[in-house]
């Protein structure tokens, strides 16, 4: 009841290094997360699970479909280009939204607003 | 022998897995501002779907693929809702 022994063991043994090498990323960026001290620190640490471990347990997953199956499961590249265009985006969102939040509050060591958008600028919109 | 100590890694990676989702779910928890609990949110998401490919590889099924690539689109548009809320206090405008 174990689908990793049907492979050949030096593959099993080359996915069991990448998952655990991706794990143990994600696991540490999660610490990470727990330990930094102010938000704009901490929202740098999850990145190191959603980048790199998130490719290592990726590309783990693809060696084993395709010693398994004999073809490489695309949906798994799926989720590697999704997450990997999604996560910068939430996290710019997020720091803009905390930026934003800190500076409404006068919170000491925030950055000031720029100065307000001139006509030339595209911008503007803020409303 | 090579099977059980590759076996053993994989299981050893979904305990480190459950460890970084129980962090991240003390940082939901007990962060001090709304925007510590979704980028702890965000995290949980991550590992979630990194812990469901590896249980996918546990028992050999591509299922468990297609369910990662749902958490991870609706990780990405919770986030980006949450965010939108935490700037304007409204969802969609």
């Amino acid at each position: 009841m174990n689908a990793l022994a049907s492979v050949p063991s030096w593959v099993a043994l080359v996915i069991g290094v990448l998952v655990f090498a991706g794990a143990l990323l994600a696991c540490i960026g999660s610490a990470g997360l727990l330990r930094l001290t102010t938000f704009y620190r901490r929202a740098h640490a999850p990145t190191l699970g959603t980048t790199l471990g998130m490719y290592l347990v990726l590309a783990g997953t693809i060696v084993f479909f395709w010693a398994g199956e004999g073809r490489p499961a695309l949906h798994v590249i799926l989720i590697g280009v999704c997450v990997s265009i999604t996560t910068p985006i939430s996290l710019m969102l997020l720091a803009r939204a905390a930026l934003e939040r800190d500076r409404r509050e006068g919170a000491a060591g925030v950055p000031a607003a720029e100065p307000p958008a001139t006509a030339t600028d595209e911008g503007g919109s803020r409303h | 022998m090579t099977s059980t100590l590759s076996i053993a890694a994989v299981i050893a990676a979904k305990f480190l897995l459950l460890l970084g989702m129980g962090m991240a779910l003390v940082r939901m928890v007990r962060g001090p501002r709304a925007q510590d609990r979704v980028l702890a949110l965000d995290a949980l998401y991550i590992d979630g779907m990194l812990l469901l490919l590896t249980i996918g590889i546990r028992t050999g099924s591509i299922l468990y693929v297609e369910a990662g690539l749902i958490i991870a689109l609706l990780g990405f548009a919770s986030t980006a809702a949450f965010a939108k809320f935490l700037l304007r206090g409204e969802v969609i405008e």
